[in-house]
């Protein structure tokens, strides 16, 4: 009972020694934890009850300004890199959030998808400027004023992704629980109250927008220096549609659920994609079956469930936290 | 003498062939409770969509403490201080029915600090204490969606009084409700409004909750005010109650 009570810290400390044991596994954490932000974001929305099938906009949008700063400014700092690129998406999100958080479910979806379409097209045509689809190289920066060797870097680069990610989760938590997150949560269930309150419907999901894109902004800079190269793929749709996906595989009853998705879709792929190389997308395709046929509440609602039988209590349906 | 909170002067509005209001001219006064009666289709609510900007006139104007807020959204007009409970529960269902209320006392005290959780709000107790004063405090941490109906239209009005309006307008609020259960639920209605000092305006059928409960009476009638006046008076009034009662 006690084990299930703490298998969160057990796992997120296994994931923090995890690369010292075995090295390799860091570019592969570093990438998960990448897109557990920007799938943080989407989860963000979800508690609207409106699903993003565009923010890898924001990703590309802070991956490339990444870029261009090292283009630039070689030898800018990591953390000038991380700040550049959540001004850049939180900027972005806040002119196509006007947009946007006019329309609800499928209008915000597809709205979405058409903007990201668009910023996809620039980048990949606007070749002189940002290398098309050869995309642009990413030099290593420097962390705080200090030049890593590559393998340093890398390490030094997983241990601040994982402090973000912690940082972002008790924001985003702490966000959730206070009386803007309750109102974002009242626009699923009641956007007619809420305005009868005296509160602004669209403002409330903006803020919400706009905190949504600088999260998938942070990952996109770290995906960007994590790689070394960034391209338009990574504002691409289906780049969007898998940071929904893992939403749906990690469950959005918990903002933990973000990055233990990510985790799960990152070594699924990895070692898929490494075994049955022809056929890992097909795998996937039926974890995410099994997830939505079984356990619709996703990894989160599963361990909700394994908790509840552990202690011999009901299983509940909490609140999204 | 008596000071008009809300002033409604020649409404018109109409929705394909139906009038619905044809230059309906009201005053609510400060501190009164006001009964709006009529047969389905008369009007009433479409009044109170009006007043609460869910509607715009198509003529007409609507003045609140003086202002013109016709052509107002729903937020501006309730941040005036016109608060609205509804014939049907608006809820968040999803949510318990202390963080309703306590989102409500977000709303009016403007507090968005995203670092502080709602349910550590200073008027936790405040709200706790309005919901005792409907004989709801041990259903605070109950979730809405597992209240029965009446219950849900109490909450419904809690909610509404947590803004502090002083204007509160409500669309049937004891329909629903068991016969028995009813002028419980006014008794308890009136004595909140009385405790905070809120003008009311309420649309009703039952007449014996008109005689009981309201300070004036308006008749509503085809889209017009057909009268107004002291209940006893305008009950007693044979063409009300052959048009709008049916009597």
């Amino acid at each position: 009972m006690r084990l299930v009570r703490y298998l969160p810290a057990v796992l997120v400390l296994a994931v923090a020694v995890l690369p010292l044991a075995v090295p390799w596994l860091k570019i592969v954490l570093t990438v998960a934890l990448a897109k557990g932000l920007a799938v943080l974001g989407v989860v963000v929305l979800l508690r609207a009850g409106q699903v993003s099938f565009g923010h890898a906009m924001f990703f590309a949008a802070s991956a490339y300004s990444a870029a261009f700063l090292m283009r630039g400014f070689a030898g800018a700092d990591l953390v000038v890199l991380l700040l550049a690129g959540m001004v850049c998406s939180g900027t972005l999100g806040a002119v196509i959030g006007l947009f946007v958080v006019r329309y609800r479910y499928i209008f915000f979806g597809m709205l979405n998808l058409a903007f990201s379409m668009v910023l996809y097209a620039l980048l990949e045509k606007m070749f002189h400027i940002t290398g098309g689809s050869d995309g642009m190289a990413v030099g290593r920066p420097t962390y705080l004023g200090l030049e890593l060797a590559r393998t340093s870097f890398e390490t030094a680069l997983f241990y601040t992704s994982l402090g973000l990610a912690g940082a972002a989760c008790w924001f985003v938590h702490r966000f959730l629980c206070s009386p803007l997150g309750e109102a974002l949560s009242a626009i699923r269930t009641n956007e007619t109250r809420l305005e009868y309150l005296g509160i602004s419907a669209r403002w409330i999901l903006l803020i919400a927008y706009v905190l949504s894109a600088v999260l998938a902004g942070l990952g996109g800079s770290i995906i960007a220096v994590n790689q070394g190269v960034v391209t338009p793929d990574l504002g691409y749709w289906i780049r969007s549609g898998e940071f929904v996906f893992i939403a749906i595989l990690g469950g959005a009853g918990h903002v933990l659920g973000a990055f233990a998705g990510a985790l799960i879709y990152e070594l699924v792929r990895f070692y898929a994609a490494a075994m049955a190389a022809n056929v890992w997308q097909m795998i996937l395709g039926f974890v995410l079956l099994g997830i939505i046929l079984f356990a619709s509440r996703g990894i989160v609602g599963l361990y909700r469930d394994l908790a509840a039988l552990a202690s011999g209590s009901r299983s509940h349906r909490e609140p999204l936290r | 003498m008596s000071v008009t909170l809300l002033e409604a002067s020649s409404l018109h509005i109409s929705f394909g062939g139906v009038t619905a209001a044809d230059g309906i001219d009201l005053e609510v006064f400060s501190g009164e409770r006001l009964a709006i009666i009529g047969p389905n289709g008369a009007g009433k609510t479409t009044f109170l969509n009006i007043c609460t900007g869910y509607l715009t006139p198509s003529a007409g104007s609507v003045r609140f403490g003086g202002r013109d807020i016709t052509a107002m959204a729903p937020r501006a007009i309730t941040r005036m201080g016109i608060a609205r409970a509804f014939q049907s529960p608006q809820l968040f269902h999803e949510q318990c029915v202390i963080d309703n209320l306590l989102l409500a006392a977000a709303a009016r005290e403007r507090a968005w600090n995203p670092f502080r959780p709602l349910r550590e709000r200073p008027e936790h107790d405040e709200m706790l204490a309005l919901l005792e004063l409907f004989g709801l405090a041990d259903h605070a941490a109950s979730m809405v969606n597992e209240l029965p109906e009446g219950t849900r239209k109490l909450v419904d009005i809690a909610v509404a009084l947590a803004l502090q309006p002083q204007l509160l307008l409500m669309d049937e609020p004891t329909s629903g409700v068991s016969s028995l259960e009813k002028f419980r639920i006014m008794d308890l209605l009136v004595k909140a409004l009385a405790e905070q000092g809120v003008t009311s305006v309420f649309v009703e059928h039952d007449m014996e909750m008109v005689e009981r409960y309201a300070d004036r009476v308006a008749v509503w009638n085809s889209g017009r005010i057909q009268s107004v006046g002291a209940p006893d008076q305008v009950l007693a009034d044979p063409s009300v109650m052959r048009d709008v009662i049916g009597v």
